[in-house]
């Protein structure tokens, strides 16, 4: 680019990864053997990274570059962007590489699907002087058509309809090169951050004719707006009078700036189309200018057309350049996930925003992110997948909330980090790792007060994914892992005599056992500082104990009534999909149970679990064991196991959320397949944090106990009141 | 009774036209009061008035009947910021005791209206800017200009040597996309006599260019602007696609003679100091021409009209304007638009103030 260079690579990333496996118990000791193995292996991942600095740092780049350039076979550098000519043979001669330079707007717009299809929020609209100046987008799962305002030295207006299928529709010569070099003539200031900085400090109506100054007082009367542009510069049409630089400034942009917007939305009309995402230096980081063309925007198009921006816009030439590159290895058939721990947020570069962190990290700016195993697609059961949002509490818009979240997560952080570091009792370097982790996530937590939507919409779920990365980049990959298997293992111990004392009851009260115990599994959370607390106080906090902690009926939200109506008198439900939440206790002896009876009904069950860990979640492979062997104890689960009635799948996910929009495709297909119409979601993170407010085309179950005070009495209730929704879509 | 006058009090600029009677009967003129006689005198003897004000007599209709009367149609202009003498002018010369009413349109008929009253003793009817603008327009246009066509066009306008102002029928205008360019600019999407819309507008017009080149260059007048970028050369201001690409742009059949980014080589510290003022100011005029050539062409595209017709006084003795905006939609629109001009450009809201006067005697 101009002054910035975007640099896009593909790396492999080794870390380690936790893994079960099964012992083989013929013959053996099985009172005293743990459950299962588990071993910390080194993997292999891939993950692309985006850096971006400032063009006077290029040589240092190139070095970097020639220093990591392991793969020999390399012969070429894919490079757009106007720099792409200016530096190509200082490119070739350092790198010995030859340059294959490529159409800047081709790569602008591969890039663009790229992050629209690849990184939730990553649309944002700009509100200056609202609470939450940044409102990010859900994405829809369809990102075509859309129309792209380039906005460089001149404007370029691009239709975007499919992958490969983009036009240039229009244009305009008067872009933010007209803004630099006018205002540079006008103001004798040569920088295009100072222009912006005057400008935000004048005023345009010395400068600028106004309808109020043609009509005199009485435009009010006329039902005009007074204070509307009737001529840019309409009042320096004198020789003899001096005007303030800022306050030509100011009128500059403003002169711009509507006019990009009105021809954006004069185009946007034309060709039927409601997304108009701008970029380019003119937008890049600038509050001053995402304000202006807001204005702009809603102005002209009379609020029907929302202006968009991008959180990676800078980096879509750079990405578009190396998706070119990367052709051979389709990387558009994977899924990618935003690594939190590994990217500095939005605006972490803007000195309008955060001068501390400019100082402290100059221009220097990057973003990661993980090619995920399996791609990942929507729940087709959503109701409606373009309006779905995981998250209950948007946290960059409720400002208590936010307070009391971040608040919370600084105070756990000690405990997370000792317990990662205890996770790891062998390795000599564990501490200092999980001393790096606290002080890394600590940091997140101190970007997120001060900058809340530097990563997307700020949520108790986008906390929870931040922490997890953070502890996978220091090698913490399951610090629960042992936990996880005591507790499975304890579990295993009493599954029988839970079925049995089920099985003596009658059909009505087992019913109401069975949630019950899906419900006190579920008090069995680590991800929760009340229940963390307790569990680590009192080991032998049991089963029956939780039982008796639970709120008695009626519940704080608490439709058993109506499920059990349905149970009673409905037929048995098709297939149900179920998505567990923690190990031990909630899945072996809460989970499973249910599971049981709804397979004694006729209804096939998939049971989804995280395909990564997450806190003391169970995994997709811890599953397969617990399930292995509750099928060597019972005979239901056993023959159902074999004749694929209860199938075991994998979320694709590694987050104690649930985000239903980004689901394993496999399981997706099954789903369909089976006919599933029966949803059941447990656990605060899946069913409160995310999902309370889910609609879905089937009947479903949202059941989690509250282990937070603060949450509980948001809701109107008290610590462990217990959530019980049980909802049936209308017809 | 007379005087018959129509008003257009712009943010830049007044504009007055005056019907002076020329078949005053012997009789009539002994009824005449001094008042009237030393008016129309004054009005037709001179061809400029105070310091500002001037009569475009070249604009002059001839021979005109109006309301059964034969007369001729004067068109005079001067900047808004003489109203206030105007106003006092008035008042010396006992206008109100004319017991006329004064038709009035633009933004200032609502800005002085206060003035009028308390200073000239004078009742303004204030009319609609764009019914007056539109009712002038069709007047005009169905009148003719002295025997000739009031509306024009360009041939060949993307062909500079073959290029010639040619007369055009106007007779059935409708549908018609109307562009005012004054300080600011108006687009009007007119489909029949009373059936009309404003489409949009910009802020991006007349004032802009000159208010830019007063800043840019020092000048103080629009003609001296207009002179200054007659002798300029916008190329060196503005950053043009073969600046960027080295020729055309073919991935989006943009030719390399496009404008990629207007005053985009003003960024550079050295191409600023090595432009003169005549560029600047060439450089203004060709930009803001261009901003306007394109947004009339969008409305005219998504307005479904194919016919354009500028007026305003933006375009007075600015032959490179409406050359380039001819240039701009034919060119742009592959031949499918046409750029329309009417040669008493920035007079039509005045000339509909008038005819309001005269409807409603």
């Amino acid at each position: 680019g101009g002054s910035l260079t975007k640099l896009a690579y593909y790396s492999t990333v080794q870390h380690k990864v936790a893994r079960v496996r099964s012992f083989d118990h013929s013959g053996k000791d099985i009172e005293n053997e743990p459950l299962y193995e588990i071993s910390v292996q080194e993997e292999i991942t891939a993950r692309l990274h985006f850096i971006k600095f400032e063009n006077t740092y290029i040589e240092t780049c190139l070095d970097f570059i020639k220093d990591h350039l392991v793969n020999t076979e390399t012969k070429v550098i894919k490079a757009t962007g106007g720099g792409a000519y200016k530096f190509k043979d200082l490119i070739e001669k350092k790198l010995g590489l030859k340059v294959d330079k490529e159409d800047v707007m081709t790569c602008l717009i591969k890039g663009c699907n790229f992050v629209l299809r690849n990184i939730p929020h990553e649309v944002f609209a700009y509100q200056k002087d609202s609470d939450a100046e940044f409102r990010f987008q859900t994405n829809h799962p369809n990102i075509f058509p859309y129309l792209l305002v380039n906005i460089g030295s001149g404007v370029s207006i691009v239709k975007v309809e499919t992958e490969d299928k983009f036009e240039w529709i229009g244009g305009s010569s008067i872009g933010g090169g007209t803004f630099w070099g006018l205002g540079a003539l006008l103001t004798k200031t040569k920088k295009f951050d100072e222009l912006l900085q005057l400008a935000s400090k004048g005023q345009h109506t010395n400068v600028d004719m106004l309808v109020k100054d043609v009509y005199g007082g009485a435009y009010q009367t006329l039902g005009l707006s007074g204070n509307l542009i009737a001529s840019s510069f309409g009042k320096s049409t004198t020789a003899d009078k001096e005007f303030s630089k800022e306050d030509m400034a100011k009128s500059l942009l403003h002169m711009i700036s509507n006019d990009i917007g009105q021809l954006a939305c004069l185009y946007a009309k034309l060709h039927n189309l409601d997304k108009i995402y701008f970029g380019g230096f003119f937008i890049r980081g600038h509050p001053v200018t995402m304000r202006t063309i807001t204005y702009s925007i809603n102005f002209f198009s009379k609020g029907e057309v929302q202006a968009l921006f991008l959180r990676h816009e800078g980096y879509l030439g750079a990405i578009g350049a190396f998706l070119k590159g990367a052709e051979q290895d389709n990387p558009n058939q994977y899924s990618w996930g935003e690594n939190y721990a590994g990217s500095s947020g939005l605006m972490s570069t803007s000195p309008d925003v955060y001068p501390m962190q400019r100082s402290r990290s100059g221009t220097f700016d990057m973003l990661e992110m993980d090619r995920l195993e399996r791609p990942l697609v929507n729940l087709p059961l959503l109701k409606d997948p373009s309006t779905y949002i995981p998250d209950t509490v948007d946290l960059t818009d409720d400002a208590m909330a936010r307070k009391y979240w971040l608040t919370c997560f600084e105070e756990a952080l000690d405990g997370v980090a000792k317990r990662a570091a205890a996770s790891q009792p062998d390795s000599v370097d564990a501490l200092e790792r999980a001393e790096k982790f606290r002080q890394k996530y600590w940091n997140k937590l101190q970007t997120l007060r001060q900058q809340p939507f530097a990563y997307g919409t700020l949520t108790v779920r986008s906390l929870l994914d931040t922490r997890e990365h953070c502890l996978n980049e220091f090698n913490f990959p399951d610090p629960y892992s042992k936990v996880k298997q005591k507790e499975n293992g304890i579990a295993l111990k009493c599954f029988q005599s839970v079925i049995e004392s089920l099985d003596s009851l009658g059909w009505e009260e087992r019913q109401f056992a069975l949630v019950k115990g899906l419900l006190a599994g579920n008090v069995f959370d680590w991800g929760a500082k009340a229940v963390s607390d307790v569990l680590e106080s009192e080991p032998q906090f049991g089963f029956e104990e939780a039982k008796s902690k639970l709120q008695e009926r009626p519940w704080l939200e608490d439709s058993y009534s109506q499920w059990l109506e349905r149970l009673k008198e409905g037929p048995p439900h098709k297939c149900a999909l179920i998505f567990a939440d923690n190990s031990g206790i909630d899945i072996i002896l809460g989970v499973f149970p249910f599971v049981r009876e709804l397979l004694s009904r006729g209804t096939e069950v998939i049971l989804a679990c995280n395909s990564g860990p997450a806190l003391n979640d169970v995994t997709y492979s811890e599953s397969l064991i617990v399930a292995e062997r509750i099928a060597a104890m019972d005979p239901i689960i056993q023959s159902a196991l074999r004749d694929e009635k209860l199938l075991l799948v994998q979320t694709g996910s590694s987050s104690p959320c649930l985000d239903l929009s980004r689901l394993d495709k496999g399981l997706a297909v099954l789903v369909r397949e089976r006919k599933t119409d029966l949803v059941i979601i447990e656990g605060m993170g899946r069913a409160i944090h995310t999902n309370y407010y889910a609609a879905l085309k089937c009947e479903s179950l949202k059941l989690a106990v509250i282990k937070n005070s603060w949450l509980a009495d948001r809701l109107g209730g008290k610590i462990f009141s217990v959530i019980f929704k049980y909802e049936v879509p209308c017809k | 009774v007379f005087p018959w006058f129509g008003l257009d009090i712009g943010g830049t600029l007044v504009k007055l036209v005056y019907f002076e009677p020329k078949d005053i009967t012997a009789e009539e003129e002994e009824e005449e009061v001094e008042n009237l006689k030393s008016i129309r005198k004054y009005l037709t003897s001179n061809v400029a008035y105070g310091s500002t004000g001037i009569r475009d007599v070249h604009l002059e209709l001839k021979d005109l009947t109006l309301c059964g009367r034969k007369g001729n149609l004067h068109f005079i202009r001067f900047p808004t910021h003489d109203m206030p003498a105007f106003i006092q002018m008035g008042s010396e010369k006992h206008f109100s005791s004319l017991h006329t009413t004064l038709c009035a349109t633009g933004g200032g008929a609502y800005k002085f209206e206060q003035d009028f009253r308390t200073m000239g003793d004078l009742q303004l009817c204030k009319l609609d800017e764009l019914d007056c603008l539109i009712k002038g327009v069709l007047y005009i246009d169905s009148v003719g200009f002295n025997g000739h066509s009031e509306c024009y066009y360009f041939e060949n306008p993307t062909d500079a040597e073959r290029c010639q102002k040619l007369p055009f029928n106007l007779e059935n205008p409708y549908p018609l996309l109307l562009v005012n360019i004054g300080s600011g600019v108006s687009i009007l999407a007119v489909y029949s006599k009373e059936n009309y819309k404003r489409v949009t507008g910009t802020s991006l017009g007349g004032g802009t260019f000159f208010g830019l080149c007063c800043l840019l260059t020092g000048c103080s007048t629009f003609e001296e602007a207009l002179e200054m970028a007659s002798r300029g050369d916008s190329t060196k201001v503005d950053k043009l696609v073969r600046d960027i690409y080295g020729g055309d742009y073919e991935r989006f059949g943009l030719p390399g003679w496009a404008v990629a980014s207007s005053f985009g080589n003003m960024m550079s510290k050295e191409k600023r100091e090595s432009v003169s003022k005549e560029d600047l100011a060439k450089a203004t005029l060709i930009t803001i021409t261009n901003n306007i050539g394109s947004i009339a062409r969008m409305c005219a595209l998504n307005e479904n009209i194919n016919r354009v017709v500028f007026v305003g006084n933006f375009l007075r003795i600015n032959t490179i304007s409406m050359r380039l905006l001819a240039y701009a939609l034919d060119y742009w629109s592959k031949g499918q638009l046409k750029a329309l001009f009417l040669e008493h450009e920035g007079y039509f809201g005045a000339v509909g103030a008038l005819l309001e006067l005269l409807d409603s005697a």
